[in-house]
Order: C-alpha cells, then structure tokens, then sequence
C-alpha cells in the first residue's frame, strides 16, 4: 500500500531534526556559532509550528483506523512550546557553554534531538509515535546530565536517570502491547471507539493492569511518586540549564502524553484510570511538599518542588475519579485546567532555573540554598526575577500567574465534583509556601559580597521569561484559551 | 466612564503605581522615595473621600424589587472569563467607613515612617510594601467579585510577611513564618470556598448571588462553613487566633497598626458581604457556634491579657476580645448585631490603632515593653501616659467613645435575637466586658501610674511633632465616633437592613 505524505503537516517535525543535523554538521566543519545556528533552529521550528498550527487541520500516515501524525491546533500549540522551551534553555546555556565545561556541539545537537521527540509527541496519533517521540525527547537528557565533566554527581544522576526511565518505558510498552492485544489497535482515537464498543473488554483479565501499567510508565517521565526518585539526583547532578530542560520540556512531555493516552485513548475506561490518576496526584504533590521542606541544596529543593507540582498537574484529571467528573464538559474542563497549569508552572519553572543560572558560577552546580544569602542585594533585578518565580510557584500574588494557576485546578476539581481533592491542593499550597517564602526571605538576607554581572544572554533569557509571566498573570485568558483548544482534541 | 469609576480605579491605582515607583527609586533617595508613597498616600484618602455618595445611595433607582447590594458606585469589566472572573469594584454604605479607615491608617503610617524608620533602616521599601497592602485591602473592600475578592485578599500576605520578617523584633522570622502560613491556610480554604459557590451558581457576582441567591441548602451549608472557616483565621476567631500575638508582638509599629488596625476587618467584613450574604442559610445554620466561639474568644481574650505581662502582646490579645464582640455582632444576624459588628470594625481600627502607635512610642524610648519594668510613665511624659489612658479608656468601652457603640450593640443585639442560648451569650459577652476594663485599669496602674522605674526616668519626657501628627487623627475619631455615631451608622442603616432581609426572607 502506497500512502500520500502530506510533507506540510511534518515540516515542525523536518525543522526540528533538520536543526539537529545542521548543528552537527557546524561543529563538525567549522566549530564555531554551534550555539546561534542551534538557537535559530529553535526559532524557526517554533515559527514552522505556529504557522502550520493556525492553518487548516492536518493529518498524515493514515491508515483504516485513523492517522497517526495529527498536525492540529493542539499539536501545533505543543510544539511551540517544546520549541521556546528549548529555545530558552539554549540561550541560558551561553555561559556554560563558553565556559568550556561540557562540549559544545555535543550539547546544542543532542537538545535539539531532544526537541525534535517533543514537536512529534505533540502531533502523535498513536501509541507508537507517542512512546517514540517521549523516547527521542528523554534519550538524549541522559547523556545531557551525564556531561558535566569529572564529577561524580552528573554520573551517579545520569545513571539513576538511564536505569530508572528504561524501565518507566519498558513498563509503557507492556502497557501498550496489552492494550493492542485487546482492542487490535494502536491508534488513540480507535482505541477509544473500540473500548467504548467491546465492554466485554473489561472482563479480559489484564485490561486493568493494562490502563495502570501505561498510565505508571508515563508518571516517570512526569516525576510523579512513587515513580520519582530519579529526580531529585538527575537534576542536581546535571548542569542547570539541563535540569531546567528537564523540569520544564521533560514534564511537558510527559503530562502530554499522559492526557493524549488517558482523555482521548482510554476515554471509555476512564473509572478505571481515574482512581489511578487521582492517588498519583496526592502522592505526589503531599510527598514532594513534605520532602522538599528538607533540602539543603537549591536544585534539590526546585527538583522536589517539581515533584510536588507534577501533583497539582495530575490533580485535575484526578476528577475523572467520580462519575461527574467523566461528562463530556467535566472531562474538556479538566483536560484544559491540566494544560493551562502546565502552561503557568513551565514559565515559571524556567524563569525559576534561569534564576539560579544567573546567580551562579557558570560551570558550578546549583550549590547549596545557604549560598544564595543576600543573592537579592548582589543582583537586585535577578533577586526579584527569582522571588517572583518561587513566588508564583507558592501561587500567591505578586505571582499572579500561580495564583490563577491554582485558581483553575481547584475550580476545576470543584466543577467535576472531587471537592475532597481541591482541600488536598489547598492544604498543599500551604505546606508549599512554607519552603518557597524560606528561600526567597534568604535571598534578602545580609551577605557581603560584591555585585555580580549576569551574562547578558541569561539576563536576557531571563528578563522575557519574566516579563511572559507577568503579562499572563495579568491576562491569564491567552493562556486558558489555548489550553481550552488543546483539550478539545 | 463615570466620574466615580474612575475614583474607583484611582482608589486601587494610586497607591499601587505608588509603590511601583517608590520601590523602583535609587537607595540614595530614600527620604525622597518615602516622601513620594506619603503623597501617593494622602491622594489616595483624597480619592477614597470622595467615593461617598450622600444621600441614600441610589435606594430608589432600582425600582420595586431592589438588590440588597446597591453600590455608590460600580464597575464591572471582565478580566479572565474562564475563571469567572470580573473586575467588578462597588462601594457602599457597609465598606465605605473601612475604606476610608484603609486609606487613613496607611497614610499615618507612611507618614510616621518618613519621620522614624525601625531598624534596619531602608524605609522606601517599607513604605512600597505599606502602599501594597493597601492595594489588597482596599481592593478586598471593594471587590464585588467572589473571585476577585479572594485575589485581593491573597495580596496582602506576603508584603506583610515582609514586613514583619525584615522590619519586625528580635524574633520576627518565626512570628512572620507563623503568619504567612496560618493566613495563607486561612485563605486557601476560602478558595475553595468561594469556588462551591462560584461552581454551583455559575457566577461570582456577589450582587446577584446576594440578591438571588440560588445555592441549594446543602452548598450553601458547605459553602458558609469553608469561607467562615477561611475569613475567621483572618479575623481572628478563637481558638483560630495562635498567629495573631506573634505578629503583632514581632511586628514593627506601622505593622502592628495595619495589621490591628484594618487588615483583620478583612475576615469580619468578608463574613458579612460574603460569607452572610452569599449563603445566608448556612449563615443560619452555623450562627450559634459562631456566637459560642466569639463569646469564647471574649472571655479567653480577657482572662490571657489579665495575665500579660508586655504590653504589644496584651494589646494583641485585647483585639482577640474586641474581634470577638464583632463576631458575636455578626452572628446574631439582627441589624442590631450588624450594625455593631460595623461599628465596632471600624472603632476597633481607630483605637487599636492608636494603642499600637503608643505602644511603638513606649516601646522606642524605653527599649522594653516589660510592664514589670514600666511604671510611673505619668510622672515622666505626662503627655504620652495622657494620650495612653486615653485610649485604654477608649477601648475598654467607656460611653462616649468609640469603643462602646461595638460592645454594647452585640450584647444588645444576642439579648434581642432572643432564646436561653443568645441571652446566656449576652450575659457572658458583658461579663467579658468588664474584664477588659479590669485588664486595660491594670495595664495603666502598671505603666502610667507609680514611682517613675528606672528605665522610664532614663526615656526621653517629650514628643515629637510627627508623633502627635499621627496619632491626633485617631484621637479626634474615637471622639467623633464615639459622640456621633449615626458617622457609621447612618449609612450603614440601608444596606444593613437590606442584608438581614435576605438572611431572613
């Protein structure tokens, strides 16, 4: 059988890959302007996927079932995303990169490879592209936190990361065999008609254990306990701006992937998977909060405050636990109020990570939290960035945008009727401030210590994450309508 | 838009490009800076003055069937629709005196600061975080918007966990942790309230939800109890008051005198406009125990300050008494209650905040707030012991002054909503009365009266004209609304009577 490909709806996906290989062929020729020619390649594939996004819907490799690569809003708005995210990252890897800490060509060619599993995953069909693309997305992460050179740290945390995740992705892929060997398909959306067909399915022995084994290998990627221990080493051991890859586009990817599989996918055996969902967020944000209260090491702390947050992500799909939380509207509505929590926590988070990057030497690791004393009267305008970052990650003003962040999913969790759920994420929130505000109050501690100069490139980077965190803390709508258009996949 | 929109938006707009600018100013010019947020301070009682509207407010033009929130003024702009969320201000005759109050203390306040700066010394900054705070409360005041009003009510807390950790007393960073985290919990559960309200109704307009009211009793029941929970951590209410004598004994004077003075009139008048209003059977429902816990907090707030022995934490613990005569007032849910659970806000805020400034003058001359090592105050400064027994007086509830309208209208209004459980609760409420005239006689005997101790004969005898700057406006007040009450009452008396007509329809 000869298939049509529709080369348009890939070009986000030929951008991102063709970025990858133009870095490699750069280094390789000429060693200079890898990292330009990388953030570029970003740009463009952000712009390729915006314009190929407004456009008319898309689809490609369609088979009787359905396509597998849909180039719709929704994957549109993901890819953008993957591609700024990365985008950011690169730019706030300048110092390090001209420091000479880890190699250059190597570092711009495997985030771009990293990219390019992003942009994919946002327009994947089925279960195969999806896997694929979160592999494509995570593989090249565990060389990125393995690169610090001659430190023990990146090594032990680039290995917890490989063992951890390879097993994550085998258990998917049982998961997914599973499903396929009950309903014949792989396709999502097919996936779903059969399910909602066949309800003899459910009798099969194993359908269970199929929807929780996919469901548990994706809340790896997504750092979501008891599927976290990896975290909190990978990203102290990796170099910064690779941890805040990690907590920003590796998150992203994986709470995608999760809503793609379980609100389109399993849409019919949604009792089932709810349960599921519903304990995996109040494990993960009451463990996170309680472990993070604990820390000593600034990106530790960040790394087990993103655990903590992969909670409150998961939280509003944990509605679907009651039977009003599984009616078309409640379900679009906690789709939505999941994205957009994404949405506000990735700016902020990566506004967070530049933060320390900008504090820190350029080579250095996180360091530990008593370090950052008095960082605020050092670097007045990053102390505030910062502040403003944790600040919203706590979800209180002046961080509007986690304030409103906060305010979707208990609203959510409130319409899909799981009120014991929004007193979870409340009482939470409280736990949350506890270690947020015990940072930010170190930063406006007394150190003497001469000012800093911050990169221009990371202030930069930094000074318009901030500024996009402000302008959709005052106009949370932009962010709610385009996670209202992802939710209606 | 109309002229009082814009007096609207210039309430809340004023003195948050005030702070903008005054944080933003270089550190050389800081007396400059502190200069600037007392002039963004002073233009925003202007504006804030001029919101009122003589008259009856507006009662005749909504024809027959009249809302039971009838704002001066309104605007209404949509900010976040998928959150239900509208730019929606009002004020009328139940926010307005506390308006007015807001904007008052902080320009004392800003005031005072540009004449002495605690340590350590950057008084812009405090003066920025001063004028943020007004912001929230103000915004809370005017909020007709449930959402709204929960943004506003989260924006106070952290620039006063600032200003209590950085310019607070030697143990400021556990008093501030303690009320960050208390509030915050206080206000994370009035989220989720306002959201079964907002979730069930579909709207957040608190003009609608009182007027029409469309909640079934079991949400209205679940609704009350989680934003009474929320508002009565802010008020405070025993036994949910731990946070308070920290923060206040912590705090810095200007602090204190926000905190004391307006920020905790946010939980009581929340509980009036929003927990009272937008479910007034739940209201129903839980008004004995609201009544029970606020003649507690009566008789705990009593008996503790009998036993203290330093004089910011007393004065602390005599607002969890008087909050808890303006609890008592709301909960009976007659205009009598109400009326005094306004009154007594807004009395509270003059005198407490005139206490705390005095306590502040103490405290800065004699380095101690010990009452062990107080005494013969009255020998050494005859004008500070004056102004001092003055307002103990005041507080205590003595006729005349301010403080007795709120205590003796909540004893009259439980004596009036009738039945063995109200009338034992009149009785404990004037018992608890006279305790707080026991603990502020023996606050003066301790500190203004007896030989002159040693640290008061080393203070300084004599003030400072910024000093009688600040506090003679409170004075004047307390006498004001202490002789003519109707100041408040008067247009208070519409929408008051208008409010316990929904909760009893």
């Amino acid at each position: 059988m000869v298939q049509s490909i529709d080369h348009v709806a890939l070009l986000p996906a030929y951008l991102a890959a063709g970025t990858a290989v133009l870095v490699l062929l750069v280094d390789l020729f000429t060693g200079r302007a890898v990292l330009p020619v990388a953030a570029l390649g970003a740009a463009a594939t952000a712009a390729g996927a915006w314009l190929v996004g407004t456009g008319a819907d898309r689809a490609t490799f369609c088979v009787r079932d359905g396509c597998s690569y849909l180039a719709d809003g929704t994957g549109g708005l993901v890819a953008v995303l993957f591609a700024l995210l990365t985008l950011g990252v690169l730019v706030l890897s300048a110092p390090l990169l001209r420091s000479g800490a880890v190699p250059v060509g190597e570092y711009c060619f495997l985030l771009a490879c990293a990219m390019t599993g992003g942009v994919v995953l946002g327009y994947a069909g089925d279960l195969i592209i999806l896997i694929v693309a979160l592999e494509t997305l995570t593989l090249p992460l565990y060389v990125l936190v393995g690169l610090r050179r001659r430190t023990v740290e990146s090594a032990e945390g680039a290995v917890t990361f490989f063992v951890v995740s390879v097993v994550a992705t085998t258990v998917t892929l049982l998961g997914a065999a599973l499903l396929y060997a009950l309903t014949g398909t792989v396709q999502l959306s097919a996936l779903a008609a059969r399910l909602g067909e066949r309800t003899e399915l459910r009798d099969v022995p194993l359908a269970a254990a199929a929807v929780v084994l996919i469901l548990a290998g994706l809340a790896f990627k997504v750092a979501a306990v008891p599927f976290h221990a990896w975290a909190p080493a990978a990203y102290d051991g990796a170099p910064v701006p690779v941890a805040a890859y990690l907590s920003t586009a590796s998150k992203l990817g994986g709470v995608v992937a999760i809503l793609y599989v379980a609100v389109t996918g399993l849409r019919p055996w949604l009792d089932v998977a709810g349960p599921v969902l519903a304990a995996l967020a109040v494990l993960t944000m009451t463990v996170g909060n309680l472990v993070a209260l604990r820390q000593r090491r600034m990106v530790r702390l960040l790394a087990w405050s993103s655990v903590a947050q992969a909670g409150y992500i998961l939280a509003p799909l944990g509605a679907f636990a009651t039977a009003d939380g599984r009616t078309g509207e409640a379900l679009a509505v906690a789709a939505a109020a999941t994205v957009a929590y994404t949405v506000f926590y990735v700016i902020l988070e990566l506004a967070a990570f530049g933060s320390v990057v900008a504090l820190r030497p350029f080579a250095g690791d996180g360091g530990e939290i008593d370090e950052y004393r008095g960082a605020a009267r050092r670097a007045p305008w990053v102390g505030g960035a910062f502040v403003l970052a944790l600040v919203g990650l706590a979800g209180l003003p002046p961080g509007l945008a986690g304030l409103f962040a906060k305010v979707v999913v208990v609203r959510s969790l409130l319409d899909g009727g799981a009120g014991w759920l929004a007193i979870v994420v409340a009482v939470n929130a409280v736990v949350g401030l506890a270690y947020y505000v015990r940072v930010a109050a170190l930063l406006f501690g007394v150190a003497s210590a001469p000012r800093s100069r911050v990169p221009w490139a990371v202030a930069g980077a930094l000074a318009v994450t901030t500024l996009v965190a402000l302008v959709v803390g005052f106009a949370p709508q932009l962010v709610l309508d385009a996670a209202d258009l992802v939710a209606t996949r | 838009m109309s002229a009082g929109q814009v007096a609207l938006v210039a309430t809340l707009a004023v003195p948050a490009v005030g702070a903008s600018v005054v944080a933003a100013l270089p550190s050389r010019a800081d007396r400059a800076a502190r200069l600037v947020g007392t002039v963004a301070a002073a233009v925003t009682l202007v504006v804030s003055a001029a919101l009122y509207r003589p008259g009856d407010g507006g009662w005749f033009s909504f024809g027959p069937n009249p809302p039971a929130i009838r704002p001066w003024h309104d605007l209404d702009v949509s900010w976040a629709s998928g959150l239900d969320l509208r730019f929606h201000l009002g004020v009328d005759g139940i926010s307005y005196p506390l308006v007015v109050l807001t904007a008052l203390l902080t320009l004392l306040c800003c005031g005072y600061t540009l004449w002495h700066v605690p340590d350590p010394g950057r008084g812009r900054l405090l003066t920025a975080l001063l004028l943020a705070i007004e912001v929230g409360i103000l915004g809370t005041f005017l909020a007709l918007d449930l959402v709204l009003f929960f943004v506003f009510f989260e924006v106070v807390l952290l620039p006063m966990y600032a200003v209590i950790a950085v310019w607070g007393g030697p143990d400021r960073r556990h008093a501030a942790r303690k009320f960050v985290l208390y509030t915050l919990l206080g206000s994370v559960l009035l989220l989720v309230g306002v959201f079964t309200v907002v979730s069930a109704a579909g709207t957040g307009d608190i003009v609608a939800l009182t007027a029409a009211n469309p909640l079934s009793r079991g949400t209205q029941l679940a609704a009350f109890t989680l934003l009474a929970l929320g508002l009565a951590v802010k008020a405070p209410l025993w036994p949910l008051h731990t946070w308070l004598p920290d923060a206040h004994t912590e705090a810095p004077t200007v602090g204190s005198v926000i905190l004391a003075g307006v920020l905790l009139k946010m939980g009581t008048y929340g509980l009036i406009r929003v927990a009272v209003g937008v479910a007034p059977e739940g209201a129903r429902w839980a008004a004995p125990v609201v009544g029970s816990l606020a003649v507690a907090a009566i008789i705990v707030g009593s008996l503790v300050c009998l036993a203290q022995r330093e004089l910011k934490r007393l004065i602390a613990y005599s607002s969890v008494g008087h909050m808890g005569f303006v609890m008592l007032g709301i909960a009976t849910l007659t205009a009598t209650g109400l009326q005094a659970a306004l009154i007594g806000n807004v009395a509270h805020g003059i005198i407490t905040g005139l206490l705390f400034f005095l306590a502040g003058a103490v405290k800065d001359r004699a380095h101690t707030g010990l009452l062990d090592d107080l005494g013969g105050l009255r020998e050494r400064a005859p004008g500070l012991a004056g102004v001092l027994g003055f307002a103990a007086i005041a507080s205590l509830g003595l006729p005349g002054l301010a403080g007795f309208w709120g205590e003796a209208f909540a004893v009259v209004g439980s004596l009036r909503r009738g039945g063995p459980l109200w009338s034992t609760l009149a009785a404990i409420a004037a018992l608890g009365g006279a305790l707080t005239a026991a603990y502020f006689l023996r606050l003066l005997r301790r500190v203004s009266h007896g030989p002159a101790s040693p640290v008061v004969a080393a203070m300084p005898a004599g003030l400072a004209r910024p000093e009688l700057a600040s506090w003679g406006p409170l004075v004047l007040l307390a006498l004001a609304v202490g002789l003519v009450p109707a100041l408040v009452l008067g247009m208070a008396h519409d929408p008051v009577q208008a409010l316990t007509e929904v909760v009893n329809r």
